[in-house]
């Protein structure tokens, strides 16, 4: 791995892009911040950008066939191997480029699930993409639980958190404590850039956005992996209007998930 | 020209010509071989693009799909139980209809756990929508190899294609093959043009949600395309015969005109079964074989056509469909005469279990028993059980 310095680019209010990736008219429910995260990614990203998609709200409120939002190329296999897709599609995209079938090889692939399709049911495919260092970026939006079948617990759901499938509470006792994703896979050697962001106000939606324009620098420059795990608030699930949710992520999410960048490698961090 | 190998390496050398572009592996007896070769073929500069070592044949699988996806020319290797990892992606792969090719070695699933061969791997994903053809020796395995690219990519089908070899009685045994020189399989496979792909340039959203207004559509599209490539692999098999002389039909019949009882098997028993055949004709028995080459799609018309005239069906099945009515080629050859008056008696016998010997004695059997017309119990026999 090289460690060349990385140049920072200021992000503000007044230079994120007008590029929007997905179209008005998906079906996320109101005050969906997950839907916030990824309209934040992709203009991160850019429209040179293909998608991995695990199972999840995110597919299934932008993609009821026949309609589509996405205005960028976008893929959905199933639930727990969004990560060996996106190895397929980086391969694929290197071996064209190889034999001069691609003009050029920095288009962005991002592959991309919640909690659970991350540290739970897509952890092992994750893992083997990461070792085997792929270049594209993993970004992972935390709710705390599987929103989409209806609120059940995952190993990122906190202590004392209610779900469906821990009506009592996540009680640490009996079981165990959540996974740390960002923190875990920042251990690895293979891990380039590893960050947790939050999109509850502007002051971190702009740190978002600088962190996955890092990750995505570690992708095209082949620095190592890129992991942003984005805390989401769930109104509709978490039983909140959209501004008490955000007001939870800020006051008990963060507290136990702190936001922070856990490795750069290329910085010498 | 004429080379002495394994049936794996048979295979890594057919998927090296074909200039694969992407190939995922992960090892699984008895296929390993075949990916190991491959792997060498990526080292030493003799294939181009990516081998991705995967962490699962799940991920194997998925990994296949999103690199199809983009555009290249795909192919992943299994068996037994790296199959059944992999079934949910089968579907996807089909539905989605990218298409690559997979060897499957077959192996017998667990418990108790035994790598040898059989068909219990298979015909549990008989209905993921793959077009499956069975292969009876390193030829074969190599001729058959070549020609699944050119089905599965054919725009009428496009559908993912899966060659089977029974593991260690081809995937280990070393006999001569014919094998084609780069210009030959270029001629016979142009470069992978992709319908869709994952193209910034051209946007596209593969794999979507689609409820019961849609579904039933896609399937009925999806029965149709594999319906299709039936008759693709008549125009694909006559292509290759004529360029290179070796004949494939979806149905192989060996004596069947005047035969009185027909011995149905599928992969490299087909064999074996045909020098029962002439025994059993030496001595007098009227007695042919058939072969089901093409699984998926069945060639339904042509297997009927085949068997027209047999008083008997002697069907040796690979694989038990517990709780049921004995194996997978029993029930469909039962299902195809369900409504003639006059269609044949048939015999359906599982045995070759987890690598079970399968001799000439075992067909003289089976056709000794069918002559009988002694009906079945539930309509199968095991046969060669040790019940002491």
């Amino acid at each position: 791995m090289s460690t060349q310095a990385i140049s920072y680019e200021k992000v503000s209010p007044k230079n994120l892009p007008q590029f929007e990736a997905i179209a008005s008219g998906h079906r996320a429910c109101q005050g969906c911040a997950e839907m916030l995260a990824q309209r934040l990614v992709l203009k991160a990203a850019g429209p040179d950008v293909i998608v991995a998609n695990a199972t999840g709200c995110m597919e299934v409120t932008t993609t009821p066939y026949p309609q589509t939002a996405w205005k960028v190329p976008w893929m959905h296999v199933a639930f727990e191997n969004a990560s060996a897709v996106g190895s397929g599609i980086e391969a694929a995209r290197k071996a064209l480029f190889a034999k001069g079938r691609l003009a050029k090889n920095d288009t962005k692939i991002i592959v991309m699930g919640g909690d659970g399709g991350t540290a739970d049911i897509g952890f092992q495919s994750l893992s083997g993409a990461l070792e085997r260092g792929h270049d594209f970026t993993y970004v992972c939006y935390d709710n705390e639980a599987y929103m989409n079948t209806g609120i059940q617990r995952s190993s990122a759901t906190p202590p004392g958190a209610w779900t469906t499938t821990s009506p009592l509470g996540r009680n640490v006792e009996l079981a165990g404590p959540p996974i740390r994703m960002s923190e875990m896979l920042a251990t690895l050697e293979g891990a380039g850039f590893v960050a947790r962001v939050a999109v509850n106000n502007i002051k971190n939606l702009m740190k978002a956005k600088k962190a996955l324009k890092r990750a995505f620098e570690y992708q095209t420059k082949g620095l190592g992996f890129g992991f942003v795990e984005v805390l989401s608030a769930c109104p509709t699930n978490w039983k909140m209007s959209p501004q008490e949710a955000n007001q939870r992520v800020g006051n008990e999410m963060i507290s136990y998930f702190p936001l922070g960048v856990f490795k750069d490698a290329a910085k010498g961090a | 020209m004429r080379q002495v190998l394994e049936g794996s390496h048979a295979i890594s050398e057919a998927v090296r010509l074909a200039r694969v572009q992407v190939t995922a592996g992960y090892p699984i007896t008895p296929q390993t071989h075949i990916i190991e070769a491959i792997s060498e073929h990526f080292a030493d500069g003799t294939m181009t693009g990516r081998f991705i070592p995967v962490e699962s044949e799940h991920s194997s699988m998925a990994a296949v799909v999103g690199a199809a996806t983009t555009g290249v020319r795909t192919f992943t290797a299994t068996s037994s139980h790296g199959l059944a990892l992999m079934h949910e992606i089968l579907f996807i792969a089909s539905s989605v209809r990218m298409p690559i090719v997979m060897l499957v070695a077959n192996r017998a699933v667990s418990a108790p756990i035994n790598i040898w061969a059989d068909h219990s791997d298979i015909m549990p994903e008989r209905d993921t929508g793959w077009v499956q053809i069975f292969a009876e020796n390193g030829q074969e395995v190599y001729d058959l190899t070549l020609m699944a690219f050119k089905i599965a990519e054919d725009k009428r089908v496009l559908l993912p294609t899966m060659v089977n070899m029974d593991g260690f009685t081809l995937s280990h045994v070393i006999e001569p093959v014919v094998m084609l020189d780069q210009a030959e399989v270029d001629g016979l496979l142009p470069p992978f043009e992709a319908a869709r792909m994952l193209d910034p340039e051209k946007p596209h959203t593969i794999g979507p949600f689609g409820d019961g207004t849609v579904y039933t559509e896609v399937k009925m599209a999806q029965d149709a395309a594999l319906a299709a490539a039936a008759g693709v692999f008549d125009e694909v098999t006559a292509e290759f015969a004529q360029k290179f002389g070796n004949q494939y039909q979806a149905i192989e019949t060996y004596q069947c005109d005047d035969a009185e009882t027909i011995i149905i098997s599928m992969g490299s028993v087909g064999e074996t079964a045909r020098s029962a055949v002439d025994e059993m004709r030496a001595g007098g028995q009227k007695v042919g074989q058939l072969s089901i080459r093409l699984w998926r799609p069945f060639p339904l018309a042509r297997f009927k056509e085949a068997v027209a005239g047999a008083q008997n069906l002697a069907i040796l099945d690979r694989h038990l469909i517990p709780g049921c009515q004995g194996g997978p080629i029993g029930l469909e050859a039962r299902s195809a005469f369900y409504q003639d008056q006059n269609g044949p008696c048939i015999f359906d016998f599982v045995a070759g279990l987890g690598g079970r010997e399968l001799s000439r004695a075992t067909f003289k059997e089976i056709v000794r028993q069918a002559a009988t017309g002694e009906p079945q119990k539930n309509n199968h026999t095991f046969l060669d059980v040790r019940l002491s």
